[in-house]
């Protein structure tokens, strides 16, 4: 795990220092930090030569840029039309019972933030979500107890 | 050429022309918002669409180019219609506080709302995010009033290269500005003030500094004393409906006069003072970059009279901050003078005066504020207006502008010479600068006609010229068949390319004059609304009839200068010139 | 009238007879005009859902003197819904990434992107795994075609396509202004094909089976098979190929639960269709209520009685309005006005005429809004208050 600014320069040069790689380079540093934080926009933007305030602009467009501190699993439940009549709320309400936080909060313990997406293309196997990149559907509130409790136990067993 | 039609008249445009600039040079003006000739260009205000047959859809005009039989209309049902639904969304997400604006008949919106004529508010709804930043010295921001046009964003971005403003988050939630919770205070903000000056409503606005003059000159115990540049007096005639390009130096001098200023003075008295200081600063580099290596004079030096500029230069390069002249600004040094060489003739306690800087600018109100700007514990000058805040003094006073006779400067720091007014435009302070140094050297007088040099002059971004030195005096006879180079920029873009030159090592130049603003400072951050290039040049060029019209046309020729030389700072360069007049630069993070 | 036509299912995008390298290089050694004809007579639209004709697409981009050129796969399947092209490049990617490179040597590029959907992330290993297999293939027969992915980050506004290079280029997915066409000025301002993963898929069957083959399907118009993203109230929810030009009666009889009372045809971008209208409605590009283009990317969401078409209409403002991209004033605030108004109206602060105006706003942001995502708006708004007008009330 490096630190931030070491893990930017890397995939800046791994990925080029144009406009056009910054993409990319933000979706590394939020695949491995779940966030971008103030620093890191702010390192990339020195990396890449470009005004902090464009860095800023380019990644709060996109949803999957997180620029808020996130937890380590990033829950995000479906929330589009069919996902919703196949009994998206029920599932929710399962998470936010298990995890005690609600929609857009993280656990205390840092490990689980739960937020509600657009369609995931899942639709034939409503509801659906995705924790961090993988996909859980055909969910009920069992079965998403299930889900998480795996990954209850998998956080402590790498401590 | 393409043949097309718009409202069943035949015209015939050049390639490339958009519909709405066809329309408009055929006398037909299709209404509009975001779209402003060429600075901003993106269609996505969505105003002034029009129909254009066999189109999906309507077709934004100031971006859609005319095509050979394009056959248009811009005000059929479904098109003034739609404006109306579109002007009522842009409402809905306003505070409509007209009457308390600041931009109150003097808005874009407004214009926009009589050209539409909208009788009922249909949509109203949630409002964007509401704040109002007055973290800058020289800048507020006040989210509520932003229609989302972008100008500032093209202005800062593509036009001053700065890149501070930028549209974040998406969708309704969209927010322009600097980055997330970043204060413009504590931005890379050059206080430059082309955001305000293209804002076409009241988001964007200079900080306000009018109460406090106005407290200033109701105290009893104060001697109120205020300065104009010379960019002022050729544009604040618009406030008052004079044609751009009218001269009001005289009505103005008497209008501050009848505000109950106590001593109105002339910056470009300062001006001179600054070619006095400069010119000599740069032959002192010049020699010893030629007879005395080992003092590492640094070259090419570069002019300091625009804070926009210095604050950029601060930012993006601080490790050729040697290359800037160590001069103050002029009405610094006007305000520094001011409250000792002055204070000390008239016998006046110095705390006691409050001077006032009337400026075309918005960064130097930010300037005013740099812990540079002080001398003997108090500041160098109190307060800084613009052109625009000056006319709304003047129109609160209820003074009949127009009809005022003309007024004068007053002694001691009001005499100034032509090479001084045309200080206030691009090209200015190298013309008048090599007025004075060409004749230091030689001896002789400038060789261009009316003592211009004419690659100097104009718009454009980049100007260059060269002076081939031949019989010098004999204390410059190292400059003998010398070639003087000499390059001009106004915008912070140019500003940027001159200076990556320098960094790289490859600049060819002596002598370099930088202003922050497009076009210099008669097209600054404070001047009137609006400013377009047809404007900058009659600006210019009253101007340059100012300059003409003076019967002393060089900076060392200004006998006020000399007696201040002879009675008070010594030489220029000296030790009080150095207290008084000369400054430091702070090397400021990038980001 | 198309009263009676049966569903007619078909089977060229998911077979996989292993033949890619075969196709490959026949349709390398053909001269480009060539396959460009073809592809014109096989009369192929665009699947994501403009259908524009590809055949007329990759012709002018072929025409265009230009060194660099680029092929874009569009995967940015984001429209609710809509899931075939994730299992199109599940299944058989090969065949997309052969029918890239067909267009490659027709266009003259050097370069393909996949512009993969973040959401899509759990498909890049497989990907990748057939990109490398492909390029090692390449290699043998010395053509030069560089293919990578490129990754989305959440944003349904990137599917479309000027968006799409804008996020390629590493900004905002904001849409640019059309003209310049992408065929001209498209991604980094170089001539650009861009076309979705399905109508790749498509272009793969023609050159295996000759244009005949493929127009011989379908109807006037509406030539060939599609995927159709079946989803909702459904005893069979899946993707299924099926021939273009079928009546939603026989849709429904199909895959209806007996309870039908709507179907959104399209996504939320399409319209929706109540069940006194399924006789009258045909699926494809010249349909009576489907308008012009084909229902964006196939997307069919069937709703039985038990579903409020309020929540239905509320559900697809709230994707608009948090997709939108906010850069065109009509779309921006227009989105939020229409999903406020509703929800006014739904809890009796604004009174049933507020509907009429807020349908006009709508009929604004179809003719004035910059992009697709603001004109298409209209649709499922107007089409869901004229139908179920009680249920936005009470």
């Amino acid at each position: 795990m490096y630190p931030v600014s070491e893990l930017i320069k890397n995939l800046a040069d791994q990925h080029g220092r144009n406009r056009h790689n910054l993409l990319p380079i933000l979706q590394g540093v939020v695949e491995q930090e779940k966030y971008l934080s103030e620093y890191s926009m702010i390192e990339i933007a020195r990396e890449l030569d470009l005004p902090a305030s464009e860095v800023y602009g380019t990644a709060t467009f996109y949803s999957f840029l997180e620029y808020k501190k996130m937890g380590k699993y990033i829950i995000r439940v479906c929330k589009t039309i069919t996902c919703s009549m196949k009994g998206k709320n029920q599932v929710l309400k399962a998470i936010e019972d298990m995890l005690k936080i609600s929609v857009g909060e993280t656990t205390p313990d840092g490990n689980f933030s739960l937020l509600q997406t657009n369609c995931l293309g899942l639709c034939h196997k409503a509801p659906a979500m995705l924790i961090n990149y993988d996909v859980f559907t055909d969910l009920t509130p069992e079965k998403v107890r299930e889900i998480l409790s795996s990954y209850i136990k998998k956080k402590v067993k790498e401590e | 050429m393409i043949n097309l039609t718009i409202n069943n008249r035949a015209i015939q445009v050049e390639e490339g022309t958009t519909i709405f600039e066809a329309a408009k040079n055929h006398n037909i003006l299709i209404p509009h918002f975001c779209y402003m000739e060429n600075v901003h260009q993106i269609g996505s205000c969505r105003v002034c669409v029009v129909e254009v047959e066999g189109a999906k859809t309507l077709m934004a005009s100031c971006v859609t180019a005319a095509t050979e039989g394009m056959i248009v209309n811009t005000n059929t049902e479904r098109v003034r219609n739609v404006r109306k639904v579109i002007f009522e969304l842009m409402l809905s997400d306003h505070p409509k506080e007209c009457l308390s604006c600041w931009r109150n008949q003097n808005c874009e919106l407004q214009e926009l709302g009589n050209l539409i004529q909208l009788h009922e508010f249909r949509y109203e709804g949630a409002k964007s995010k509401d704040i109002i930043d007055s973290s800058s010295p020289s800048i507020v921001r006040d989210s509520s009033k932003c229609i989302l046009c972008r100008r500032c964003v093209t202005v800062c971005n593509e036009i001053q290269g700065v890149g501070l403003m930028n549209p974040h988050h998406r969708g309704f939630s969209t927010f322009i500005g600097p980055s997330e919770d970043e204060l413009l205070g504590e931005s890379i903000c050059t206080n430059c003030g082309q955001c305000v000056l293209v804002c076409p409503v009241g988001a964007l606005k200079e900080k306000d500094s009018t109460s406090v003059v106005w407290e200033a000159l109701y105290d009893k115990t104060k001697t109120v004393v205020v300065q104009t540049a010379p960019a002022v007096r050729a544009a604040l005639g618009e406030i008052f409906l004079y044609e751009p390009g009218t001269l009001v130096t005289g009505k103005m001098a008497a209008a501050l006069h009848n505000l109950g200023f106590d001593y109105v003075f002339d910056t470009n008295f300062a001006a001179d003072l600054t070619i006095m200081e400069e010119g000599s600063e740069f032959l002192e580099r010049v020699k010893n970059a030629f007879t005395s290596p080992e003092k590492n004079a640094v070259l090419p030096m570069i002019t300091s009279c625009s804070p926009g500029w210095i604050k950029f230069v601060e930012h993006r390069f601080p490790e050729q901050l040697a290359n800037l002249s160590s001069c103050k600004s002029p009405h610094m040094m006007l305000g520094a003078l001011t409250k000792s060489y002055f204070a000390e003739k008239m016998n006046i306690d110095p705390a006691s005066l409050f001077v006032v800087s009337v400026m075309p600018c918005t960064a130097k109100k930010f300037e005013i504020t740099r812990p540079e700007m002080f001398s003997g514990g108090l500041a160098d000058v109190d307060a800084v207006i613009t052109t625009r805040e000056l006319g709304r003094m003047i129109k609160d006073a209820g003074i009949d502008f127009r009809n005022l006779t003309d007024g004068t400067f007053d002694s001691p720091l009001g005499l100034s010479t032509g090479a001084a007014d045309i200080f206030g435009t691009t090209g200015g302070v190298m013309e008048a600068a090599l007025r004075t140094v060409h004749e230091l050297v030689t001896g002789r007088e400038l060789p261009g006609l009316n003592l211009h040099i004419q690659p100097l002059s104009g718009l454009s971004r980049i100007k260059t010229a060269e002076l081939k030195i031949e019989n010098p005096l004999p204390d410059f006879s190292f400059l003998d068949g010398i070639t003087v180079k000499v390059a001009v920029t106004s915008g912070l873009k140019g500003a940027a390319e001159l200076l990556e030159e320098i960094k790289n090592g490859t600049s060819p130049y002596h002598f370099i004059e930088i202003m922050g603003c497009p076009g210099g400072c008669i097209s600054g951050g404070g001047q009137p609304r609006p400013v377009n290039d047809a404007i900058r040049t009659l600006r210019l060029e009253a101007i340059y009839r100012e300059d003409e019209g003076k019967l002393l046309r060089k900076s060392h020729e200004n006998e006020d200068i000399m007696l201040l030389y002879r009675d008070f700072l010594g030489a220029p360069l000296g030790h009080k010139s150095h207290e008084l007049l000369h400054t430091v630069y702070t090397p400021r993070s990038k980001n | 009238m198309t009263f009676g036509y049966q569903l007619k299912r078909a089977d060229f995008i998911f077979k996989n007879e292993n033949d890619w390298k075969e196709i490959l290089r026949n349709n390398l050694s053909r001269p480009p005009h060539e396959v460009i004809n073809e592809l014109i007579s096989s009369e192929l639209k665009g699947r994501g859902g403009a259908g524009f004709p590809t055949g007329l697409k990759w012709k002018l981009t072929a025409e265009v003197v230009e060194k660099t050129k680029y092929v874009i796969c569009n995967a940015d399947e984001g429209e609710p819904g809509t899931f075939k092209d994730r299992e199109i490049l599940t299944k058989v990617p090969l065949k997309v990434l052969t029918a890239m490179t067909v267009c490659a040597h027709v266009i003259g590029a050097k370069e393909g992107y996949i512009y993969l959907r973040g959401e899509y992330f759990f498909l890049q290993p497989e990907l990748n795994m057939a990109i490398k297999e492909f390029e090692d293939y390449c290699r043998e027969i010395n053509f030069e075609f560089k293919i990578r992915i490129f990754m989305g980050s959440g944003a349904y506004i990137c599917g479309e396509e000027t968006a799409l290079f804008e996020s390629m280029e590493g900004k905002r997915g904001e849409p640019r202004n059309k003209p310049p066409f992408p065929s001209t000025y498209g991604y980094m301002g170089k001539p650009t094909v861009i076309n979705n993963v399905e109508t790749l898929a498509h272009t793969f069957t023609i050159f295996k089976y000759g244009a005949k083959r493929f127009y011989d399907l379908g109807v006037q118009y509406s030539r060939g098979s599609k995927l159709f993203s079946v989803s909702g109230d459904t005893p069979k929810p899946g993707i299924y190929e099926l021939e273009l030009g079928m009546s939603l009666v026989d849709f429904v009889e199909e895959f209806g639960d007996g309870d039908t009372k709507a179907v959104q045809v399209g996504g939320a971008s399409g319209f929706l269709v109540p069940r006194k209208r399924f006789v009258e409605t045909t699926i494809g590009f010249q349909g009576k209520l489907t308008g012009i283009s084909l229902p964006t990317g196939g997307s069919m969401m069937l709703f039985n009685s038990s579903r409020s078409m309020y929540n239905v209409l509320d559900n697809y403002l709230e994707f608009f309005r948090e997709e939108s991209c906010g850069q065109c004033t009509p779309c921006r605030v227009g989105c939020q006005q229409l999903l406020n108004g509703i929800k006014a109206v739904k809890r009796g602060e604004k009174n049933a005429q507020y509907l009429e105006k807020l349908l006009r706003l709508t009929e604004t942001m179809q003719f004035t809004a910059k992009c697709g995502l603001g004109q298409s708006v209209a649709n499922s708004f107007s089409s869901i208050v004229e139908n179920f007008r009680e249920e936005m009330i009470y």
